[in-house]
């Protein structure tokens, strides 16, 4: 679903990530860890499109099209999802409202009809409860004064409102406790499909505890270091990243 | 801010920028002689809030198509239109506004130009008695052609309220003003919206002098400026000695979505009082590229995104309005010329 070849990517003109291969069929999710530092975030706002981030060489291919050509919001009507490491606050417009312009916006940019105000209020109700999240939450100004795992729980029901195919999390997992992250992760694995894939960008092992990835691949100095099974995690947990940040040195 | 008034007929009363109060709108620029007198004229009943009801006051060219005051005892809704009709000249008009003790006033005071190029002056004297409240809405609709001045002098008695908003989308030079005096133990709520593009100008400027103890002042003005236009916004409340237990809150903020617009703001605080609560916030800025690059990254296009924050940014000051129906037509004004 997703190939990235020789991905280089400039921020600032400082050279960031420096030639990054990765494969992530269709089905599968995969985890990205690595050091701080590393490119982790470069690599998903690289994939989302962010301004800044300035792709000098390589391609990343979805769906056999050059993703890297396409503007933010067509990404995301193909499908494409980034969930935010620091979810943004966007004064005076409600949740709601934000969530159902998204929608809309995608099926428009798709050809399809936009969601009733009933419709979609019935979809978004649902999806909320199983989030466990307040409905009259939604009604506030997105995001603004919610604590970490509120964000966090408002990232899980925008992408399970808008159902993307190709799903990036960046370190859902920071800020939250262990009650949120359980809650964050059933989220997370109640969208896991043949048809979908999830990129999961994280610092610690502890988050793939509750979504097992299929591959586990280090990210160091720009590049994919190693590339192993879920075991992998767990022995970076015990010995950490010295061995690859030596390398790359 | 006791700078002479303006006179249409002597245009050695047009002040330049030499002017301290008349920095950033600069009128002796752009008029230099005394225009052509408007003629009479007349329009048919209506206006921006004719939906809202109320006795209709309209002023054709300056000229009072009824009374020239409005006295209210009770309660009353009064639309207030200043309309004016003909190209490339000029008029005054002069109202004079009183609410007696206990009385309330929604005034719905509207600015239409029917006509490019006219210069229209307007001066409001408006005074409240104790306990009475005034809600007063201004919009204007006028063309990039045209000037526009309106001053209003508000005297407020004890325990009176009064709870403004302005909307306005310029003209080539447009000012709205408002001086209050304040005895304390009274509410003033002035907010401002402006909304500019093309080569318009709106200047907003207030000032508000408390010379009483305990008296609040809330005022809270948003604008955005496109293209190469230009906003103004002179906010002064002044605490006099012996003023104490004053609130006063003033905060003017406003976006520039263009590299050409232009906003000029002057906050003033002057406190000669002890024991006062009084604050005052100005930033001018574009729209947070974080948040833009977040909207679309769930899907919303650009040009829409930024639509959108720019209404919530400015939607605070039309929140702000009490009255749901006013709210409303508020709103639809500012969609309407974010449009």
């Amino acid at each position: 679903m997703l190939k990235i070849e020789n991905l280089q990517v400039e921020v600032g003109g400082k050279p960031i990530l420096k030639g990054l291969t990765l494969d992530l069929p269709s089905g599968e999710v995969h985890a990205v860890m690595g050091p701080n530092g590393a490119g982790k975030s470069t690599l998903a706002y690289a994939l989302a499109g962010r301004a800044g981030y300035e792709v000098t060489a390589g391609t990343a291919t979805y769906d056999g099209q050059d993703l890297l050509a396409l503007d933010p919001s067509e990404r995301a009507a193909k499908g494409v999802f980034l969930s935010f490491q620091y979810p943004l606050e966007i004064p005076g417009v409600p949740g709601l409202t934000f969530v159902r312009t998204a929608l809309n916006a995608q099926r428009k940019a798709r050809g399809e009809s936009e969601v009733s105000a009933p419709e979609f209020l019935k979809l978004v109700r649902e999806k909320a409860k199983a989030l466990r999240m307040d409905f009259d939450m939604l009604k506030r100004p997105l995001n603004v004064g919610f604590s970490g795992g509120e964000k966090k729980r408002m990232e899980i029901l925008q992408m399970a409102v808008l159902e993307p195919r190709l799903l990036i999390l960046d370190e859902t997992d920071s800020g939250l406790d262990i009650d949120a992250l359980r809650v964050v992760a059933e989220g997370v694995n109640a969208l896991r499909s043949p048809d979908r894939a999830m990129l999961v960008i994280t610092h610690y092992q502890r988050l793939l505890d509750y979504i097992k990835p299929d591959k586990v691949h280090v990210l160091a100095a720009g590049r994919i270091a190693d590339t192993g099974g879920p075991e992998l995690a767990l022995e970076l947990e015990k010995s950490g990243y010295d061995k690859y940040v030596g390398e790359a040195a | 801010m006791m700078a002479a008034r303006v006179n249409l007929a002597d245009a050695t009363t047009f002040p330049s920028r030499r002017v301290e109060e008349w920095k950033y709108t600069d009128l002796h620029r752009i008029l230099r002689e005394t225009p052509p007198s408007s003629p009479e004229a007349t329009v048919a009943p209506g206006g921006p809030f004719a939906a809202l009801g109320g006795e209709e006051l309209a002023f054709v060219n300056g000229r009072a198509t009824g009374a020239t005051q409005i006295v209210v005892e009770g309660e009353t809704t009064v639309r207030l239109r200043f309309v004016s009709t003909t190209e490339g000249t000029g008029h005054e008009a002069a109202c004079r506004i009183e609410l007696k003790p206990g009385a309330r006033l929604l005034l719905l005071e509207s600015y239409e130009g029917q006509a490019p190029r006219y210069v229209s002056n307007v001066v409001l004297d408006i005074t409240l008695g104790d306990h009475a409240r005034l809600d007063r809405i201004v919009l204007t609709d006028e063309p990039d052609s045209a000037i526009s001045l309106a001053r209003a002098d508000v005297r407020l008695g004890r325990k009176a309220d009064l709870v403004q908003t302005t909307l306005t989308n310029g003209a080539r030079l447009l000012r709205q003003e408002i001086h209050v005096a304040h005895p304390g133990a009274a509410f003033a709520h002035i907010d401002g919206l402006y909304v500019l593009d093309g080569k318009r100008h709106a200047d907003l400027t207030s000032t508000v002098t408390h010379s009483g103890v305990d008296g609040i002042t809330s005022q809270l003005t948003k604008g955005v400026v496109k293209d190469e236009a230009r906003g103004v916004f002179q906010g002064q409340i002044v605490v006099r000695e012996g003023a104490d237990g004053t609130d006063a809150r003033m905060g003017h903020h406003a976006l520039i979505l263009s590299d050409r617009g232009e906003v000029d703001a002057k906050p003033e605080l002057e406190i000669y009082a002890d024991d006062v609560a009084c604050a005052h916030g100005n930033t001018v800025g574009s729209l947070d590229q974080n948040a833009l690059f977040y909207m679309r990254s769930r899907g919303i296009p650009e040009a829409q995104a930024r639509a959108m924050l720019t209404e919530a940014f400015l939607a605070e000051v039309t929140d702000r309005i009490g009255r749901e129906d006013l709210r409303d037509l508020c709103r639809a004004w500012l969609v309407e010329r974010l449009g």
